[in-house]
């Protein structure tokens, strides 16, 4: 039982990281919360339907199943990203240099629009993702881990990896790091702060849209509204690995589905979402800094 | 001068990408559709904007003689809200129901909505959670009616201070965060309430709420008439007007104005600012409450479903729209709101969708609302 939860709590914390990372970079640079990023996370889910849909018409699923799903991981990551871009460039561009405040609120308008819109097009019912893997799995004794759970948790894991990698050892990397660090003095040195911004919506953009399909195939069922819960729930994710950095984002969000998982099993069911409040409030207030950061002091 | 040029390649690729965006959720033929529509649109705007110097030369002659013909007219302020007064007390005399209906519900939401606009408006403290205390108001008074049998004036005392003490007990930790920390702390307690509310079935009674709340009575007169109600929250509405103003113009009024456009000058002023937050978040919770109490008595249902997060939203946005830390501009922002939905029952379906655009434009284009106050910023 304790084992079972374990697994599952790993899974679903692994998909919390990856859109933990997305609000973490945008976060580092803009010092922005992107409310909107839930909802990128609702359309990658959507749009792995409205693919697979589309390739099972037209006979592609038939032919070769792998191809059809990663055609339809990759052009729901590519549509995914457009709209993180577009986002920024409509939303928050325009409002860089504005009170801190009209950004957020901004941020809430597009989280609306963006529900309403997948509402509107799609229908207000649950959608079905269709179920390929089966429940096939490994079993030891009582414990079941499906091929799913671990395909969930080792694409997150190598993502997160890449990741890591890209923004420590590549140019870009290196110029998102800076842009983070100081924008003026960035843009000083030759960094283009917009290309810089738009990279970074674009990259957490695609990582919502891999975790959107992942859960949607994890669960079977997608609604317009899932992307405000997931939304929260990463972002506390973020915060409790402390926001800004890559490597809290990852221990966050698997903390944060073991302390679900396991809650929920334990202490009580009904208010399971209520965790992610409750924990996000403690830390806030105990360490703002999160786990893996020092917190900073506010400067005149 | 600068010479303007229209440039044709602009437009099209906006709309182009646009309706590439588009097109796996509705199909070919919308996006097409959509994509002429908006290359349409981009081009009249744009060809608009060429002319936009002289344009708004003109606007701004328009409006400073129409100023010229409204200072002739002065009125005393006396006058004036005498005359408001008796035009709002008419109005059961001769509107159907149904506009009443549309006022109370109005008059509710002026109410939430000016008590939003002390915490966000004048002490600059963005709170995503308020309608938390506007649920506990609700609940309040219905778990006293209904359990304990207590009439509306004897339970709205115990509303109003469950909800100030709750205000007390969010903003002893939240305000020790700033900014966009704050917001989503009471976004996480908005929720939690409302998780609460939801799930604790033997008090609440859950999803399903809680039925059969006793109106309202003055005396021995039952006020669970439509135009009887009006007149209780158009009291109540004149009420809320007065304190807030009031206390605006105070000393308390001016610290959080000091605190919302600077908190560490404010404080280096000898400021307490942790104090004066407190006093913002119990006092804005508090209409919260006596709105809330409002609310049960006129549905004489309540359910956490009229207390989502998009309520919040909801409430925030009229704040906004009107103009944030503008008394007069939130009640208008209120009304609009409460209004356009009924004016436009066709496209109810699309009220959220304008409203999330709205919003950015907002921001965008006038951050200040439609009547905000000059030196209103949003900073946190």
């Amino acid at each position: 039982m304790f084992l079972q939860q374990l697994i599952n709590g790993v899974t679903v914390g692994s998909v919390y990281a990856l859109i933990a990372l997305g609000y973490s970079m945008v976060y580092g640079i803009l010092e922005l919360i992107n409310f909107a990023h839930g909802e990128i996370y609702m359309l990658g889910a959507y749009l792995g339907i409205i693919f697979l849909g589309f390739f099972t018409a037209s006979g592609l699923t038939e032919y070769s199943l792998p191809l059809a799903l990663v055609l339809t991981f990759v052009l729901s990551i590519i549509f995914c990203s457009c709209y993180g871009f577009t986002v920024e460039k409509i939303a928050y561009k325009p409002l860089r240099n504005a009170p801190r405040l009209s950004p957020l609120i901004s941020a809430i308008g597009v989280s609306i629009f963006l529900q309403n819109y997948v509402m509107l097009t799609q229908g207000a019912t649950d959608k079905v993702f269709p179920n390929f893997f089966g429940t096939a799995g490994f079993e030891f004794s009582s414990i079941r881990m499906t091929y799913l759970q671990i395909f969930i948790i080792l694409t997150s894991i190598v993502l997160m990896m890449a990741l890591r990698f890209f923004v420590r050892k590549t140019r870009v990397g290196k110029a998102m790091r800076a842009v983070a660090q100081d924008k003026t003095m960035a843009s000083l040195v030759g960094i283009n702060i917009d290309t810089i911004i738009s990279i970074t919506f674009i990259i957490g953009s695609g990582l919502a849209a891999i975790a959107g399909l992942m859960v949607a195939m994890y669960y079977g069922l997608v609604n317009y509204y899932i992307g405000y819960v997931a939304g929260i729930k990463a972002f506390t994710a973020a915060v409790l690995g402390g926001i800004g950095s890559i490597r809290g984002a990852m221990f966050g969000g698997i903390l944060l589905g073991l302390i679900e998982s396991l809650g929920g099993s334990y202490i009580s069911g009904e208010y399971k979402d209520a965790y992610a409040f409750v924990i996000l409030i403690i830390i806030l207030l105990v360490k703002p800094g999160g786990l893996f950061r020092k917190a900073d002091i506010e400067k005149v | 001068m600068k010479k303007y040029k229209l440039d044709p390649v602009k437009p099209l690729i906006i709309s182009l990408w646009m309706s590439l965006l588009l097109l796996p959720f509705k199909g070919l033929k919308v996006s097409l559709i959509f994509f002429v529509l908006l290359a349409a649109i981009l081009f009249v705007v744009r060809y608009i904007s060429l002319f936009k110097k002289p344009f708004a030369a003109h606007l701004q002659k328009a409006s400073g003689a129409i100023r010229q013909i409204a200072a002739s007219f002065t009125v005393s302020p006396a006058l004036a809200i005498s005359v408001a007064l008796i035009g709002l007390a008419a109005v059961p005399l001769f509107a159907k129901d149904y506009f009443l209906d549309i006022a109370v519900l109005a008059g509710i939401y002026i109410i939430l909505a000016l008590g939003l606009n002390v915490v966000v408006g004048f002490a600059g403290l963005l709170n995503l959670g308020f309608v938390a205390f506007y649920a506990i108001g609700a609940y309040t008074y219905a778990l006293l009616n209904t359990q304990c049998g207590l009439g509306f004036w004897s339970a709205l005392p115990f509303s109003l201070v469950l909800t100030m003490v709750s205000g007390f007990l969010l903003a002893i930790p939240a305000l020790r965060l700033r900014g966009d920390y704050l917001a989503i702390v009471t976004l996480g307690f908005g929720e939690i309430v409302r998780l609460i509310l939801n799930n604790w079935d033997r008090l609440t009674g859950g999803p399903n709420g809680i039925s059969g709340i006793a109106p309202p009575a003055l005396m021995s007169l039952s006020l669970g008439r439509l135009s009887y109600y009006y007149y209780l929250v158009l009291f109540f509405v004149l009420l809320t007007l007065f304190v807030t103003r009031r206390v605006y113009c105070s000393k308390i009024g001016r610290a959080w104005v000091a605190i919302r456009e600077d908190e560490i000058a404010s404080s280096a002023m000898g400021i307490h600012t942790t104090m004066y937050k407190l006093y913002a978040f119990a006092f804005g919770a508090f209409w919260a409450g006596l709105a809330g109490a409002l609310f049960a008595g006129k549905m004489q249902f309540v359910s956490p479903e009229s207390f989502t997060f998009m309520e919040s939203v909801f409430i925030l946005c009229m704040v906004i729209l009107g103009g944030l830390g503008s008394i007069y501009g939130v009640i208008l922002g209120a009304f609009l709101l409460v209004l356009l939905p009924e004016v436009l029952r066709e496209v109810q379906l699309y009220r959220m969708l304008a409203l999330g655009a709205g919003l950015v434009i907002l921001m965008i284009f006038r951050p200040q609302g439609l009547i905000g106050g000059k030196g209103v910023s949003l900073r946190s």
